[in-house]
C-alpha cells in the first residue's frame, strides 16, 4: 500500500529553541497528484518545506523528529543536494537565475554537459568543454513539456516575470530523476492570466506522473487544480480533504479559526459621531514585498484599530508608508490638516510615532545605550533633553542629566528588565527591546501611535505584557493607536475593529467578534465578494 | 596563560596587543644597545604631535558611516596649499600657522563637501573609490603646483624653473614653532609642548562635538542608517557634514605635520599618507564601523612611537639596508589587511 | 526570433527588466572615445613621427599585453579589478633574479626563468586568493592593499635577506655592503631574447613576432578557457554569488583558481615586460604593473564586471599611445615635459578612478531600486 506514495511525512516535529513550531504533521503524496498545502503565515508550511529539503537551518537547530519516506525507504535529508539526488525539486519564490546567462544556460546551471578535449585529459574534468548543441536539445525539451515556444537561447535579463517562473520550471524538470515536485506561493508573483498558464502546466506535469506539493494562500487556485487539500494552522495539521468535499468557506475558516481570548472585556460600541483622527484616500506604497496600491480608510480618535492580512499583502506597508520610510502616495489627513508624505521629520513633528516590525534593523541602535535609544528621536525633532555650553544655548549638548532621569522613569513605568540605562539594547530579551522602542515613541507624546508586529519574536509571558501595556496607553492617555499584526489573535483580544488588506487593498473592516469563516475569507481576498448570507 | 593570552586579545584586539609587544621588545633593545632611551621616547612624543591631528581625522569619517577616510589626500592638499599661500604672505611663527589654518578650513570644507556628495552616491565603495580618488586629485594637483602661480623666491625652482620646488623648507618660517611652544625640558629632552597641546584642543572639541545634537545625528547615521532615516535625520547630510569635517583636520592636520617635520612635501608627497593614518586608528582599536577618541590617542602613541623607536634601534643592527622602512611597510598594510579579513566582507 | 506561447501569455508590467541604464552604456564606449580624442590631440601636440610612433606602439603592445590579458579572468569571475598582479609581477621577477644569479642568458635564460616563477606564481596565487576569499564584497581594496604589503614583504627579503641569509656575492647583483640586491640589475644577457628571433622589418616598422606570438596564444587560451565548465562557473559566479553558491559551485575553490591563473599569468607578463625592457629596477619595476596594466583595460572600455579581450587590446594600444606622446607634447605645450608625465599619471589614476566610481554608483542604484529607502 505505502508505495504507491512517493513522499510520506509521519509526524514531522520540529522545534525552535523550545518553541515547537511543528506537531506531529502527516502528509502523502502519490505520484502524479497535486497535493495543496493551505495556511495562514506562521502556520509551519516553510518549516516543512525546509525539513524535506534538507536545508541547513533545520540541521544547525537541533534537527527534527519523525519520519520521511520516500518511495517506500525511509530518507534523511540532510543538504539540498541530498534532496537533488532523490528526486525533489522546489522553485523557489525567489528566482534562482542569473541575469546575464541564457535560458539554456539557466536551466543547465551546474550540471551543464560536456565533451572531453586534449587539455581536460590531462587538467582535469573542468577544462572539459561546453557541449552546447546537447545543453540546447535537453532545454527545449524541457521547455517544450512545459507549453514554452521561445528561444532558449534568449538572456534572462529582459524577460517578463511569468517566463521567469517558467525557466524556474524548466530547471527542475530537466533533472531527470524528478519525481517529487514543491511549488512556494509560485503564483505570487504573476499576473492573472500568467498563473492560470503556470497552473495549466502543473497539470501537465502532473499527468506526466510528477508528484506536486503545491503551496499556496490563494484558495481559488487550490480548488482549481488540488487533488487533495491539507490545512495547517499553528504547526498542526488541522484538515485532509479531497478536492471535492472542499469549499471556499470550509477553507477559511479551517485556516484562521481558533479560540481567541479576549483580554479586552468590553466592547466599544462604535458610535458614528465619534471624531476621526486621520484619514487615508487612495494611500499607495512603495514597498517592496508589502506594497500598498490603493487604501481609504477613516481612524476613529481614541480607538484601537487593528490592521491584518497575509504577509506581502500590504499591511505592513500601511504604517511604513505615512511615517515615510517608504514611497509614499495618496492623500493622509490628521485633523484635516494635510500630511505631507515621505517625510518621517513631518510625520513625527504631526505628533505620529512609530514602532517598527523591523525591531533590530529599524528600531534600535544596538550598541548604543538604553537611555540613548528612548531620547534620541525627541531630541532630534522636538529639541528636548539638550543643553547650552557654558550658557551659550546654540551649542546643543545633550543633557546628561537630563536623559538619565527620563529614562530611569521610563524603565520603571515600562518595567523595562536590564541591568539599567546604560546597557546597551543588544543585550537585552525580545520583549524588552520592544519596551525601549515603545518608550521612544511615548517619549514624543504622541496622539497616533502606530505599532507593528508589537509581539512577534518575544515569548509567551512577555507577549501579554505588551498587549497589555498598548491597552493601557490607549484607556489612560486616550491614544489613538494603529496596530499592525500577523496575528489574527492578539488583533482579536484587543483590538476595537480589524481592517483586512488583501492584496494591496482594504478587503473589509470585520468586528473582533465576526465569524472565523469571515475572517478567513476576508485574509484570503473573498470577503468583499461573498453573497451576504 | 593560555586564557590570559585570549583574555587580552578579545579585548584589545591582535594588532594592539603585537604592537604593544613589538614595542615593548624595542625598548629593552634600545636599552640594550646602549641608545638615548629619553631622546627616543622625545622622538616618540614628538612624531605623535606630528601625526596626532590627522589621525583624528579618521573620526568624523567613521562615525558618520562614510569609514576610513581613504580620501585624506584631498584635504591634506588644502593644507598644503594654504601653508604656501601663509608662505607666500611672508609669514612667519605663530602667525604663519594660525593663517594657515584658518585658509586651509575653508578650501577643505569645500573640498569635503563635493568629495561627500560623490561619497553619498557609491555607499558600499567608499573605501576604493576614496583612495583612487585621492591618488587622482594629488597626481592632477601635481600640474597645479608647477602652474599655480607662487612667487616666492623660497618656494620656486632656484635657476629659472617653473613651479614650486618639491621640497619646501620652512626653516625660518614656522618650523618647530608649534613645538617650541611652551616646550620644557624632561630628563633633558625638550618636549613639543604646543603641538601636544593643539592635538590636545583638536580631540577635546571632537569629543564635545559628538556630545552635541548634530554629533549625536552623525553617530546615529553611521551606526544604522535605516534607524536615522525613519527617524528624521538626514542621513546623506550628516555623511557630508562627517566628510567635511575630517577633509578640515587633515588639512589642520598637515600643517602641523609640517611644522614638526620641517618640510612641506609637495607633489606625491601625500599619496600614502592617508594609510599611515588609517593604519594607526585601526591598531588603536577601531574598525569601520566605530571609532573613538581613545582609538585615536592610543593608535597614534603605539604606531608612531614603534616608529620612532624602530629606526635607530634596526639601523644599529643592521646599518645597511633600509630595513625600518620595510618594517614600517609591512605593519602598515599589514594592519589594513587584517582588518579587513575581520570585517569579513560586507554581508 | 518569435516570442509566443502556444497559448498567448501577456507580457504584464510586472516584468523584471534589468534596464541597461544609461550609465552602463557610458561605461561601455565612451571611455575608449574619450581616449581616442585625448591621444589623437596628443600625437599633433607631440609632433613627433608618425613611424617613431608606431614603432613604439608596437613593442610596447608586444611588451604589455600579456599583463593586461593577465586581468581579464578574475573580472569575469566577480573578484573585480585584480590590484594583487603585482604580486605575480613579483614572482616572475623572482625567476628573474634566478637567472642573474645562475647567469644564464639568451632563450634558455628565459625559459628557466619562466620555470623558476611558476611554483612561486603558483603559491602566491593561492595565497592571494585565500586572502580575497575572506573578504567577499571588498576584494579591490582587499587586493590594492595586499599589493603594498607584498611589496613590503618583498624588500624585506630582496634588501636585507639577500647575501645574507642567502648566500650570494657577485658583485653584479648585490651592493657593495654585502647586503641586498643592487637597486637596478643589468639584464643585456637575456635582452630581446624573445623579441628578437623573428623580427621582420615593414615599411620601417619592426615587428616581434614571437613576442606578439605569445600574446595571441594567450587570447586563444583565454578564449577557450571561456567556453569550459571552468570558464561556466566563473561566470555565474561574477553573475551572483549566492545563487552561484546554492546551484552547487564550489565558489571559494573557483575564485581560488581565477586569481591563480591571473597570478601566473602575471608572472610570466613581468618577464616578457623585463626581457624587452633589459633592466630589471629591483625595488620599482612591479610597483607600477598593476596600477598601468589595470588603467590600460579600464581604457579599453572594460569595467568592474565585465572585460574583454579586445578592450585589453584596445586599451593597451590607447594607454600607451598616450604614454609616448605625452613627456613631448607636455614640453612642446607648455615648455615641460614633466607636466606631459605628471598627466599621463593622472590619467592613469584617473581613468581607475572614474571606472570605480561609475561601478559602485551603478551598484548603488540597483541596491537602492530593490529596497527603496528616503
Amino acid at each position: 500500500m505505502d508505495d504507491k506514495y512517493v513522499l510520506q511525512l509521519k509526524n514531522i516535529s520540529k522545534e525552535y529553541f523550545g518553541n515547537k513550531v511543528l506537531k506531529e504533521v502527516n502528509l502523502n503524496v502519490k505520484a502524479g497528484e497535486i497535493h495543496a498545502l493551505v495556511g495562514e503565515n506562521g502556520a509551519g508550511k516553510s518549516t516543512l518545506m525546509n525539513i524535506i529539503f534538507g536545508m541547513p537551518v533545520i540541521h544547525n537547530t537541533g534537527g527534527y523528529t519523525g519520519d520521511i519516506i520516500f518511495e517506500g525507504q525511509k530518507v534523511d535529508t540532510k543538504s539540498p543536494k541530498d534532496a537533488l539526488n532523490l528526486g525533489i525539486g522546489m522553485v523557489h519564490q525567489e528566482f534562482m537565475l542569473l541575469p546575464g546567462f541564457t535560458i539554456t544556460e539557466n536551466i543547465k546551471l551546474n550540471r551543464e554537459i560536456t565533451k572531453h578535449n586534449v587539455i581536460s585529459r590531462i587538467l582535469g574534468y573542468r577544462l572539459k568543454s561546453l557541449n552546447v548543441e546537447a545543453m540546447r536539445r535537453d532545454s527545449q525539451k524541457a521547455l517544450q513539456k512545459l507549453g514554452m515556444n521561445v528561444d532558449d537561447w534568449l538572456p534572462i535579463a529582459g524577460l517578463p516575470v511569468g517566463y521567469m517562473q517558467f525557466v524556474e520550471i524548466a530547471r527542475e524538470i530537466d533533472k531527470k530523476n524528478i519525481k517529487l515536485l514543491v511549488f512556494d506561493e509560485p503564483t505570487a508573483v504573476l499576473a492573472e492570466s500568467e498563473a492560470e498558464k503556470l497552473l495549466d502546466a502543473m497539470k501537465k506535469l502532473a499527468s506526466s506522473g510528477i508528484a506536486i506539493l503545491f503551496i499556496t494562500h490563494r484558495l481559488d487556485e487550490v480548488l482549481a487544480v488540488a487533488d487533495n487539500i491539507t490545512i495547517m494552522r499553528d504547526g498542526e495539521q488541522v484538515s485532509q480533504m479531497k478536492r471535492e468535499d472542499a469549499t471556499l468557506a470550509k477553507l477559511a475558516q479551517l485556516m484562521v479559526g481558533r479560540k481567541i481570548e479576549r483580554i479586552v472585556h468590553e466592547v466599544r460600541e462604535s458610535n458614528k459621531n465619534d471624531e476621526i483622527a486621520m484619514t487615508m484616500k487612495n494611500l499607495t506604497v512603495d514597498m517592496p514585498g508589502e506594497a500598498v496600491k490603493g487604501i481609504d480608510l477613516e481612524i476613529k480618535k481614541g480607538e484601537i484599530l487593528g490592521i491584518g492580512g497575509l504577509a506581502g499583502q500590504g499591511k505592513i506597508g500601511i504604517a511604513n508608508g505615512i511615517m515615510g520610510l517608504y514611497k509614499a502616495a495618496g492623500e493622509v489627513y490628521l485633523d484635516n490638516n494635510k500630511l505631507e508624505l515621505n517625510n518621517p521629520r513631518k510625520a513625527i513633528k504631526s505628533k505620529l510615532a512609530f514602532v517598527s516590525e523591523d525591531r533590530r534593523g529599524v528600531g534600535l541602535l544596538l550598541d548604543t545605550s538604553i537611555e540613548m535609544n528612548i531620547v534620541i528621536t525627541s531630541m532630534q525633532i522636538q529639541n528636548r533633553f539638550l543643553k547650552g555650553l557654558l550658557g551659550i544655548k546654540s551649542f546643543n549638548l545633550k543633557d546628561d542629566k537630563a536623559i538619565r532621569n527620563w529614562s530611569l522613569k521610563m524603565i520603571k513605568d515600562l518595567d523595562i528588565r536590564c541591568t539599567g540605562p546604560t546597557q546597551i539594547t543588544r543585550r537585552l530579551s525580545g520583549g524588552n527591546q520592544q519596551k525601549v522602542c515603545i518608550a521612544r515613541a511615548l517619549t514624543l507624546e504622541p496622539e497616533v501611535l502606530f505599532v507593528s508586529e508589537p509581539t512577534r519574536g518575544i515569548d509567551i509571558g512577555a507577549k501579554k505584557l505588551v498587549l497589555d501595556l498598548l491597552v493601557k496607553l490607549n484607556r489612560e492617555l486616550g491614544m489613538t493607536i494603529i496596530m499592525t499584526s500577523s496575528e489574527l489573535g492578539e488583533l482579536r483580544s484587543i483590538c476595537d475593529r480589524i481592517a483586512i488588506i488583501y492584496n494591496g487593498k482594504l478587503e473589509g473592516i470585520l468586528e473582533p467578534t465576526d465569524s472565523d469563516v469571515d475572517f478567513g475569507l476576508a485574509m484570503a481576498g473573498k470577503y468583499s465578494s461573498k453573497e451576504v448570507v | 596563560m593560555r586564557d590570559f593570552w585570549k583574555k587580552i586579545t578579545d579585548k584589545y584586539g591582535y594588532p594592539k596587543v603585537f604592537m604593544t609587544m613589538f614595542l615593548i621588545i624595542l625598548c629593552i633593545l634600545a636599552v640594550i644597545q646602549k641608545q638615548n632611551l629619553p631622546g627616543l621616547l622625545k622622538d616618540s612624543l614628538v612624531r605623535v604631535g606630528m601625526n596626532g591631528i590627522l589621525v583624528l581625522a579618521m573620526v568624523p569619517s567613521v562615525n558618520s558611516g562614510t569609514g576610513l577616510n581613504f580620501g585624506l589626500s584631498l584635504g591634506i592638499l588644502c593644507g598644503m596649499l594654504a601653508g604656501c599661500i601663509s608662505i607666500e604672505l611672508k609669514l612667519t611663527g605663530i602667525t604663519a600657522i594660525f593663517t594657515a589654518i584658518l585658509i586651509s578650513i575653508p578650501f577643505s570644507a569645500v573640498v569635503g563637501y563635493l568629495y561627500g556628495i560623490l561619497l553619498n552616491r557609491v555607499k558600499g565603495d567608499e573605501m576604493t573609490v576614496g583612495t583612487y580618488m585621492g591618488f587622482s586629485i594629488v597626481s592632477l594637483m601635481c600640474i597645479g603646483w608647477l602652474l599655480l602661480p607662487f612667487q616666492s623666491p623660497d618656494m620656486i625652482w632656484a635657476i629659472g624653473g617653473k613651479g614650486l620646488r618639491t621640497t619646501i623648507a620652512l626653516a625660518g618660517k614656522f618650523a618647530k614653532v608649534m613645538d617650541n611652544f611652551l616646550s620644557f625640558n624632561i630628563l633633558g629632552e625638550p618636549i613639543p609642548t604646543g603641538t601636544l597641546l593643539l592635538f590636545g584642543v583638536a580631540c577635546v572639541i571632537m569629543a564635545i562635538f559628538f556630545k552635541t545634537k548634530t554629533g549625536v545625528a552623525m553617530m546615529a547615521s553611521g551606526d544604522n542608517p535605516k534607524f536615522a532615516a525613519a527617524n528624521g535625520i538626514n542621513v546623506n547630510k550628516q555623511r557630508i557634514i562627517g566628510t567635511m569635517l575630517s577633509m578640515i583636520l587633515g588639512g589642520i592636520g598637515i600643517i602641523i605635520y609640517a611644522q614638526s617635520f620641517g618640510f612641506f612635501q609637495l607633489y606625491t608627497g601625500p599619496l600614502m599618507m592617508p594609510f599611515m593614518a588609517i593604519s594607526a586608528i585601526l591598531i588603536g582599536g577601531a574598525t569601520a564601523k566605530n571609532a573613538n577618541i581613545s582609538n585615536v590617542i592610543s593608535g597614534t602613541i603605539l604606531f608612531f612611537a614603534l616608529l620612532a623607536i624602530s629606526l635607530p634601534v634596526i639601523n644599529k643592527m643592521m646599518p645597511e639596508g633600509n630595513l625600518s622602512e620595510v618594517v614600517r611597510i609591512i605593519i602598515t598594510y599589514g594592519v589594513i589587511l587584517y582588518a579587513l579579513t575581520k570585517v569579513g566582507g560586507d554581508n | 526570433m518569435t516570442i509566443s506561447m502556444n497559448t498567448q501569455l501577456n507580457i504584464t508590467n510586472k516584468k523584471e527588466k534589468q534596464k541597461t541604464s544609461w550609465m552602463q552604456e557610458l561605461t561601455n564606449y565612451s571611455v575608449p572615445i574619450l581616449f581616442i580624442i585625448i591621444c589623437l590631440l596628443g600625437v599633433y601636440a607631440s609632433k613627433l613621427n608618425p613611424v617613431y610612433i608606431i614603432n613604439e606602439i608596437v613593442v610596447r603592445l608586444a611588451r604589455n599585453l600579456f599583463l593586461v590579458l593577465a586581468l581579464i579572468i578574475p573580472v569575469i569571475a566577480g573578484m573585480g579589478l585584480n590590484f594583487a598582479i603585482v604580486i605575480g609581477a613579483m614572482a616572475g621577477q623572482i625567476g628573474i633574479i634566478a637567472i642573474k644569479v645562475f647567469d644564464m642568458g639568451g632563450l634558455s635564460g628565459f625559459m628557466m626563468a619562466v620555470l623558476i616563477s611558476t611554483p612561486f606564481a603558483l603559491l602566491f596565487g593561492y595565497g592571494t586568493g585565500l586572502i580575497l576569499n575572506k573578504t567577499k564584497g571588498k576584494e579591490m581594496i582587499t587586493s590594492l592593499m595586499l599589493g603594498y604589503f607584498a611589496n613590503g614583504l618583498y624588500q624585506l627579503v630582496f634588501l636585507t635577506f639577500m647575501g645574507t641569509i642567502i648566500p650570494i656575492d657577485n658583485p653584479e647583483i648585490i651592493l657593495s655592503n654585502g647586503m641586498g640586491l643592487k637597486n637596478a640589475l643589468d639584464l643585456k644577457f637575456i635582452q630581446y631574447s624573445i623579441d628578437y628571433i623573428l623580427r621582420p622589418n615593414i615599411m620601417g616598422i619592426k615587428i616581434p613576432v614571437v613576442s606578439l606570438l605569445l600574446v595571441v596564444v594567450l587570447c586563444f587560451i583565454i578564449r577557450f578557457i571561456v567556453k569550459t565548465k571552468l570558464g561556466q562557473d566563473f561566470r555565474a559566479l561574477g553573475q551572483d554569488i549566492n545563487i552561484a553558491e546554492v546551484s552547487g559551485i564550489k565558489t571559494d575553490k573557483t575564485r581560488l583558481i581565477a586569481i591563480t591563473i591571473s597570478t601566473v599569468l602575471a608572472a610570466w607578463g613581468q618577464i616578457i615586460f623585463l626581457q624587452n625592457i633589459g633592466t630589471l629596477n629591483t625595488y620599482n619595476s612591479h610597483e607600477q604593473v598593476g596600477m598601468f596594466a589595470i588603467a590600460a583595460l579600464l581604457v579599453g572600455g572594460a569595467s568592474v564586471t565585465k572585460a574583454t579581450i579586445g578592450q585589453a587590446i584596445v586599451g593597451t594600444l590607447l594607454f600607451h599611445t598616450l604614454f609616448i606622446v605625452s613627456p613631448f607634447a607636455g614640453k612642446n605645450l607648455f615648455g615641460d615635459s614633466q607636466i606631459g608625465e605628471y598627466f599621463r599619471s593622472f590619467i592613469a589614476y584617473g581613468v581607475i578612478a572614474l571606472s570605480l566610481v561609475l561601478h559602485a554608483w551603478q551598484k548603488y542604484m540597483n541596491a537602492r531600486n530593490k529596497e527603496k529607502l528616503e
